[in-house]
């Protein structure tokens, strides 16, 4: 066997040129996240403090950490509603381990063990019954969230040993908080998996063609329920980080949360219909939310308002290169 | 393929019945026409709700900013009236159908020229109409005290023995029994749901009928606004918030495929229908409301479950017509 077989054509960046990468999504939410960066620094004399900016970090590291297993659920093909009730759920749980005594590393066990049971729970319905995850998950949403108000009604757990507050209260070194170190870990952890080991692969093949992998040996329900036990996973580990931050459970808690996950997601480059999409670019994303949310924040503009801001940006950022494209095609042609 | 909707509404009819029964049996009262007269009229917003949505998710859409467009039009309707008493009622409507027209337009505009998904579209406008309405409204709530007496009666008003508000349900369900079953812009919405690619070469403009779905369903959260709020005369951001997946769960329990091309108004209807009675019943027999959600969420599942039978056997007939053409 001398002749060498002829090139496979590897989606992936390394072999495009320097010219793509310039012009990739991540730079164009580089550039975003410098203009936003610059006009909070003009906009706000309290911004650019190593405090303050620490703080900031908290405003998406939570969801940011759910963002990450959503974003390969995404490029899989799938998608994941009921994070937040998960959230909830698992946070219900350890408060009820909490009334029973338990002790800090119960408490995170729990947490974290609710988290993955609820993700296998919707990866069994998805990939044994061969159900739309939208639906599945519209569906154990309101039935994960449903039963954390049957247990706690409108009461609120509260009194965690402090132990247990450095998980979204601690810092592990200076300014760095113990949630941004996770954060990170976690991102580098995802974007190893993601686009540099053969499970990353085949996820994104999935995203692109199911059935073609089915054909060519992936096992692709296997893989899609190992996708949402880790979205279930992060979003046990966000309850632990939440539930630790505001010292309390209630029903109530992260309410919301699997909408902005989402937008960071699809913000960070990933495409909805699955197949494309990059760590880089979430965690890009996550810090753009932050800061935007951030920043109108130090000008006292109410929570509410954010949300346009936060809308308009998934928008426009999506529609630009559209847009552009257009324009661009209008002139040549 | 007719047989097989039929079939699927008439089970559901017979879990809606069987439902009611069970019902009966904790509280007698449950069935006796008024109280089921009553369960129709509180369920008549969902209802109308989830028509608008199904003829989205019949393309193969979704629209997440129903309950955010219901927020932002009810909150201008209900800002009108305390602004401007005088605004007879019918115009107040046709000022929320066009509102809602405006907002669902504008997702409508983004799906089809700019070619964004119809979910990642919504997502941004379900935040940034809610946001719209903390900046209209000041953040400030709009009370009874404040409408004009003929804003909160309006729908109230009993007329041939029904509520005016059931009556605009019925007249709703009419006219999308009709605009799905009888024209040509109900044949291609079910047509590009089934198979967008053919429905281009069959002369379709699958992007301007998408944006007229987006532009139904705007209409239709508009007027559910103004329903909405003089129902439950208040008007403040926190209005339907989180609704928008009641709604969508209405049309799965209905079982209108989330994967688009299957789905009716009598599902649609149907589906409604069950969420409201599951929320209606739940306090008359002495169930904590927090059971609700869980109830829902459960019925979801198994609506779910048992819907993706049907679908899956319907998909193997249109392969064999196919195969057999």
């Amino acid at each position: 066997m001398t002749d060498t077989p002829a090139p496979r054509h590897i989606p992936d960046r390394l072999d495009k040129p320097l010219s793509s990468a310039i012009f990739s999504w991540e730079a164009l939410l580089v550039v975003i996240a410098i203009i936003i960066f610059a006009i909070n620094s003009f906009a706000s004399p309290y911004f650019l403090d190593p405090w303050s900016l620490s703080d900031l970090t908290f405003n998406f590291t939570e969801k940011a950490l759910i963002a990450l297993a959503m974003a390969l659920l995404i490029i899989s093909g799938e998608i994941d509603l009921s994070v937040a009730a998960i959230v909830a759920l698992a946070s219900t749980m350890m408060g009820m381990a909490l009334q029973a005594g338990a002790g800090m590393p119960v408490l995170v066990a729990i947490g974290i063990a609710v988290g993955l049971g609820c993700g296998a729970f919707n990866g069994l319905l998805v990939t044994r019954l061969g159900l739309p995850s939208i639906v599945v998950t519209i569906g154990t949403m309101s039935l994960f969230r449903g039963i954390a108000f049957i247990i706690l009604g409108d009461q609120a757990y509260k009194g965690y040993p402090e132990s247990f507050a450095f998980f979204g209260q601690g810092y592990v070194w200076w300014v760095f908080s113990f949630e941004l170190a996770l954060f990170l870990v976690a991102a580098l952890v995802y974007w190893f998996v993601l686009h540099r080991t053969s499970f990353g692969r085949h996820v994104f093949a999935i995203g692109n063609n199911p059935v073609a992998c089915q054909f060519s040996g992936v096992r692709v329900d296997r893989i899609k329920f190992i996708l949402f036990c880790l979205t279930g996973l992060m979003s046990g580990i966000a309850s632990v980080l939440i539930t630790s931050r505001l010292g309390s459970t209630r029903p109530s808690i992260a309410q919301g949360y699997e909408l902005e996950a989402i937008t960071m997601v699809v913000l960070g480059g990933v495409s909805i219909l699955g197949g494309a999409g990059s760590i880089l670019g979430v965690v890009l994303a996550a810090f753009i939310m932050g800061l935007v949310t951030f920043g109108l924040g130090l000008l006292n503009v109410p929570g509410i308002v954010m949300s346009i801001f936060i809308g308009l940006l998934l928008i426009i950022v999506i529609a630009l290169p559209i847009v552009w494209r257009r324009l661009r095609e209008g002139r040549f042609a | 393929m007719k047989n097989f909707l039929k079939y699927r509404e008439i089970w559901l009819l017979a879990g809606i019945v069987v439902l009611i029964g069970l019902i009966s049996t904790r509280f007698p009262g449950f069935a006796n026409p008024a109280n089921l007269r009553q369960v129709f009229n509180d369920t008549s917003i969902l209802m109308i709700l989830a028509l608008g949505q199904m003829v989205v998710i019949l393309t193969r859409s979704i629209d997440l900013s129903m309950a955010s467009n219901l927020c932002f039009t009810g909150m201008v309707v209900a800002m009108l009236n305390a602004a401007h008493p005088a605004i007879p009622i019918p115009v107040l409507i046709v000022i929320a159908l066009l509102v809602g027209l405006i907002l669902g337009a504008f997702n409508g505009f983004l799906v089809w020229r700019l070619n964004i998904p119809s979910i990642v579209v919504t997502l941004g406008t379900l935040t940034i109409y809610r946001g719209a309405t903390f900046v209209i409204s000041g953040g400030a709530w709009v009370n009874a005290d404040q409408m004009s007496p003929d804003f909160i009666n309006f729908q109230r008003a009993a007329f041939l023995g029904l509520p005016v508000l059931s009556w605009i349900a019925i007249l709703v369900i009419a006219l999308f029994f009709l605009v799905m079953t009888r024209t040509a812009i109900g044949r291609s919405i079910h047509a590009i749901g089934v198979n967008p690619t053919a429905s281009v070469y069959a002369g379709i403009d699958v992007g301007r009928t998408k944006f007229i779905v987006f532009c139904i369903s705007g209409m239709i959260g508009g007027l559910a606004g103004y329903l909405w709020i003089s129902r439950y005369v208040i008007a403040s951001v926190e209005v339907a918030n989180g609704y928008e997946l009641n709604i969508i769960a209405a049309c799965v329990i209905g079982g209108i495929s989330i994967a688009g091309g299957i789905g009716s108004v009598g599902g649609a209807v149907l589906g409604a229908l069950f969420l409201g009675i599951i929320s209606n019943a739940l306090p008359v027999i002495n169930v904590s409301p927090f059971w609700q959600m869980a109830i829902s969420g459960s019925a979801i599942i198994l609506a779910v479950v048992l819907n993706a039978r049907g679908e899956r056997r319907q998909g193997r007939i249109i392969l064999r017509k196919a195969e057999a053409a």
